[in-house]
């Protein structure tokens, strides 16, 4: 397939790209990774040489990768999808044999000058995987339950692997980002109320008979699940990093303590404060003004995306839209029901502005698509 | 191509719909999670903020400085010592068994302790000080601090602890401290948080513990701010509190050395009460035990070595214990006799050595009598017989009432530790405590200070000093609190026969300076002073009739615990009484053989505050007391400078 194939009556060409490159997203990501920059400074006493300056010149790489990725041609990401998602996959199998070893999961692979997470690149993998799957599949086939063999291990293979590691953060974000992705394709409604109302009973089924004599898992197993879903009940281990998360976001009030002012930060209760926990140091000082508007920030990303995939003819670049689009919604939404004691706290970090290359890296190479199938939309 | 555009268009128009519904999904979680942000950063943001606020400060209690206690010139008899200890930082240390060694290397330290020293310095926070060795002497804490360089972590630090100069010479009194047990704490109601304090320390036992509330102070505070660690980052706020008070006692530090000096080698106990102000000048039980040594830590060792001494070293006998005062209770007997005209003083009681009454027999000790024998001279000869019969005419509640008028059978407000009240029997109390009737035999034993009569020395003492003035002395111990002096013990006239008084010192007096008298050798006379006293032999046994059959056996060949206890009780000078003084010696024998002379050596010492001259001693025993005031002065020879108090 080429170009050709599309009915496009204008697509930019040369430096008249970078016009067409959606620049409203990218001030949006520059704004909110400057307010990351913000809560670095903040978190690490300002010491910017700590989490700051690193993450700035990682920024400014993703940057350039970005509008270097933008620059390409949509079809050919299309084109390339599965060599991508075999290489994403092939890194995340080689991290159980090789993985450095952080917060007692198997997560890096040291590259010399960084420090790669494959599971991070796994989930743009499986959305560009998708969209071209989806992308090349006559639509009346889309619900045919044998072409839904292939998108359910493009899925679950990392998965699985993601799984093992153990990265339930990941895991859990590369499932929904699939599922949402099948969803878009217009997998039948009536497959995801089967695997809903699956799950659903399957929870009903295990919960319901703790305590009786079919009981279904071990009684240990049970007070792990207990503790899970609700860490306070283990206030000394599991609870403690999230009672000291909701005090210091909770004591924020409507302004905030002040720039560096937080004591929750300040004296250390809170734990994680550069990476999964930055959002309450920065409810703590900015309070609700400064979190609600980093939440606005997010919500107007996905608005653009989602507004762009709206308006491409380009079924792939759509695709690619709208799953990126879900995979960073699902970041900011865990990181901030984890925090705000909504979810169980799962190790997913907040987009842009939690301290990690690979994230942030990966997460601007995932806009380049997004970059890519805006500029080279059919006008 | 027709037909894929047509599939592709109907695909374009469902993702569109599936995405403005995901969209919608995501914008309805967006809500939510702002909502989330209201509620707990405005709806419920002062709750979290107090929170935070208990988070990050920490109240420290500043434990307060320990009031001194002095005697009443001004001699600490309880004091504060500044203490010095090692302490390892194990943040600041690196490699802490490297640092431990250099410091092995420059002093003798136990290994065990190096071990121990290890183990709780990983078992804390590394910031938290580690005590290696407390109590260095200065040398070691300079050899320290030169080889600070090479001992990362390693600091001297100083603290205060508690200190007694005299050690075991007011360890009854004063007492000691320790560490707050768990026990005290069940004791206490509504703990002062001080308390709580690890290995704060309060009183034990004696003054320290009774006078504990005044001597502790009140805790001061800090707020500090700390972080999830509890490492104090910067100090908020400090309120110093307020230090113990210091108390003067009215012991007098040279005659309490003196008492306890002459009692050595017996299990014996002595009270000297002035009669100016009815403070207690000396109060000592021998033998005594090194209070210092239980603030430090007692090695199991020496606690067992104390407490399985027969002569009891822990026991504060001048008050806890109470004997029966035998003949020193014969003052009580009299006046309870001459106040109720019972007896007229010049008649005459025949003693044959014995008398029965309800068929029993009832010895004197001088087993062939006195013959007839009045008033005067039953007391200055001691004879029993007169006792026994004027104390059925007089019956016992009338002699208990009077017992109790002379302090006895009541507890005394000395703020020491176990203060016995003693026993002055009557018949309600044998009703009320034995269930059993009085019987007219109890009377006759009570005469004489035996059977159910208890006295303590202290008692014996006040007994003494409220007959030597008739006024109702009340012993006092404390002189003053923080320079503010405390009311004296004189107490109003007892309303006694003041003719009656006279009679009673008389004899008293007799007892001493008469040829026939009991104490006829332990007089003294400094030119024209003279005491008058009154001995007593107390029985712990019974003896049968079988052993009287084959003659008396003599004390000292009875083994030590079956032997009589010796008291003895005086007041000096006679003609205007100053000091009141008891002694008893356990298991003394005699009371004129081993407890007067130390009560005349105790009251010389306080009538002339010192080493009296040897003159006023009779001439036959001036040598053996210029041997035992050289052996004396040997053992008290160290010197205590007296400091004024605050």
């Amino acid at each position: 397939m080429s170009y050709l194939e599309y009915n496009t009556r204008y697509v930019p060409t040369g430096l008249r790209k970078l016009l067409h490159v959606h620049w409203p997203i990218v001030l949006l990501l520059t704004a909110v990774a400057g307010y990351g920059f913000l809560m670095l400074y903040s978190v690490s006493g300002g010491r910017p040489g700590l989490w700051m300056e690193p993450q700035m010149e990682r920024f400014a790489l993703g940057m350039t990768m970005m509008i270097v990725f933008a620059m390409i041609p949509v079809w050919f990401y299309r084109n390339m999808a599965f060599v991508a998602y075999f290489i994403a996959l092939a890194l995340v199998v080689a991290v159980e044999f090789v993985g450095v070893t952080g917060g007692g999961a198997q997560r890096w692979i040291d590259l010399g000058f960084m420090r790669l997470q494959p599971s991070e690149l796994m989930k743009i993998g499986v959305v560009v995987a998708l969209a071209a799957y989806y992308d090349w599949l006559p639509q009346h086939k889309v619900s045919h339950p044998l072409w839904l063999v292939l998108p359910l291990l493009i899925i679950f293979v990392p998965t699985a692997f993601v799984v093992l590691q153990p990265d339930l953060g990941t895991a859990i974000l590369l499932l929904a980002g699939g599922g949402a992705m099948m969803f878009f394709a217009g997998v039948h409604w009536a497959y995801f109320a089967t695997v809903f109302s699956a799950a659903g009973g399957l929870v009903w089924a295990v919960m319901a008979s703790r305590g009786t004599d079919w009981q279904i898992l071990e009684n240990y197993q049970y007070r792990r699940i207990d503790i899970f879903l609700d860490p306070a009940s283990d206030p000394l281990d599991a609870g403690y990093n999230i009672t000291q998360a909701t005090i210091a976001l909770g004591s924020g009030g409507w302004t905030g303590r002040g720039f560096m002012q937080g004591t929750q930060t300040r004296l250390d209760f809170l734990p994680e404060a550069h990476t999964d926990f930055i959002f309450t140091t920065l409810a703590e000082e900015f309070g609700f003004v400064g979190a609600f508007t980093l939440l606005i920030l997010y919500a107007l990303i996905i608005f653009f995306c989602v507004a762009s995939a709206l308006t491409n003819t380009n079924r792939f670049a759509a695709l690619v839209t709208l799953g990126v689009a879900v995979t960073f919604f699902l970041y900011f939404a865990v990181n901030m029901s984890m925090v705000m004691g909504l979810a169980p706290v799962v190790g997913v970090p907040l987009p842009l502005v939690s301290y990690g290359g690979s994230a942030m890296l990966v997460l601007l190479i995932a806009f380049g698509l997004v970059q890519s199938a805006h500029v080279h939309k059919p006008r | 191509m027709k037909r894929a555009n047509r599939d592709s268009a109907e695909a374009n128009r469902m993702m569109s719909r599936r995405a403005m519904l995901l969209g919608s999904v995501q914008l309805g979680m967006v809500g939510l999670l702002g909502w989330r942000m209201h509620d707990m950063q405005v709806d419920q943001a002062d709750d979290f903020r107090l929170l935070a606020e208990e988070n990050r400060i920490n109240l420290r209690l500043l434990p307060p400085t320990r009031g001194i206690v002095y005697d009443i010139n001004g001699v600490a008899l309880a004091e504060n010592e500044q203490n010095y200890r090692i302490v390892l930082r194990r943040e600041d240390a690196g490699d802490i068994d490297v640092v431990l060694a250099r410091l092995a290397r420059l002093m003798p330290i136990d290994p065990a302790v190096i071990e121990r020293t290890r183990e709780e310095a990983l078992a804390r926070p590394s910031f938290t000080p580690v005590t290696i060795m407390d109590r260095v002497s200065w040398e070691d804490i300079s050899k320290v601090n030169v080889n600070a360089p090479a001992l990362p972590g390693i600091t001297a630090e100083v603290g205060l602890s508690r200190k007694y100069p005299l050690g075991s010479d007011t360890a009854h009194v004063v007492g000691y401290v320790g560490p707050v047990s768990d026990y005290d704490l069940g004791r206490i109601e509504d703990p002062d948080p001080v308390l709580l304090i690890p290995r704060f320390q309060i009183g034990k036992t004696g003054v320290e513990a009774k006078l504990e509330d005044l001597l502790r102070g009140s805790a001061g505070n800090q707020q500090v701010e700390v972080n999830n660690l509890g490492r104090v980052m910067r100090e908020l706020d400090r309120q110093e509190g307020d230090a113990g008070a210091d108390v003067q006692l009215t012991i007098d530090h040279k005659l309490q050395r003196y008492v306890e000096a002459r009692m050595d080698g017996e299990s014996a106990s002595a009270v000297v009460i002035d009669l100016e102000d009815g403070g207690i000048r000396a109060i000592a039980s021998a033998p005594s035990f090194d209070p210092n040594q239980f603030v430090r830590g007692i090695s199991t060792a020496n606690w067992r070595a104390l407490n399985d001494d027969i002569y009891r070293p822990l026991a504060s006998k001048a008050v806890q214990d109470a004997y029966p005062p035998g003949s020193t209770f014969k003052m009580v007997t009299l006046l309870a006799a001459l106040e109720n005209g019972d007896v007229d003083p010049e008649e005459t009681v025949y003693c044959p050595g014995h008398t029965d009454v309800a068929g029993t027999r009832f010895h004197c000790w001088r087993s062939w009598g006195h013959g007839n024998i009045n008033l005067h001279e039953s007391l200055k000869q001691s004879c029993d017989c007169y006792y026994y019969d004027v104390s059925q005419r007089v019956g016992i509640d009338k002699i208990a009432e009077m017992a109790r008028k002379l302090g006895l059978g009541t507890r005394h407000p000395v703020p020491m530790s176990a203060v016995s009240a003693g026993i002055a029997p009557d018949k309600e109390w044998k009703r009320q405590s034995r269930g059993e009737d009085w019987r007219i035999g109890d009377t006759v034993n009570a005469s004489i200070g035996q059977g159910y009569v208890l006295a303590s020395p202290l008692q014996l003492a006040v007994m003494t000093a409220r007959l030597a003035t008739g006024r109702e002395i009340i012993p006092q111990l404390v002189h003053t609190i923080n320079g503010v002096p405390q009311p004296t013990g004189l107490g109003e006239s007892l309303g006694l026969n003041e003719n009656m008084l006279r009679r009673v010192r008389q004899s008293m007096y007799d007892v001493v300076n008469h040829q026939r008298g009991t104490a006829y050798g332990k007089r003294f006379n400094a030119d024209g002073v003279r005491m008058a006293g009154k001995t007593g032999t107390s029985q712990v046994r019974r003896i049968t009739v079988e052993e009287r059959a084959a003659g008396v056996t003599r004390n000292e060949d009875l083994p030590w615990r079956r032997r009589d206890h010796a008291l003895w009780v005086n007041f000096a000078p006679f003609d205007n009484p100053r000091y009141a003084v008891a002694v008893v010696v356990e298991h003394g024998g005699g009371g004129s053989t081993a407890a007067a002379p130390i009560g005349r050596d105790i009251t010389l010492q306080a009538l002339f505050d010192g080493e009296p001259p040897l003159d006023v001693y009779p001439s036959g025993v001036r040598g053996e007391i210029a041997e035992q005031q050289e052996r004396i002065r040997n053992m008290t020879a160290d010197g205590v400078s007296p400091r004024e108090p605050a």
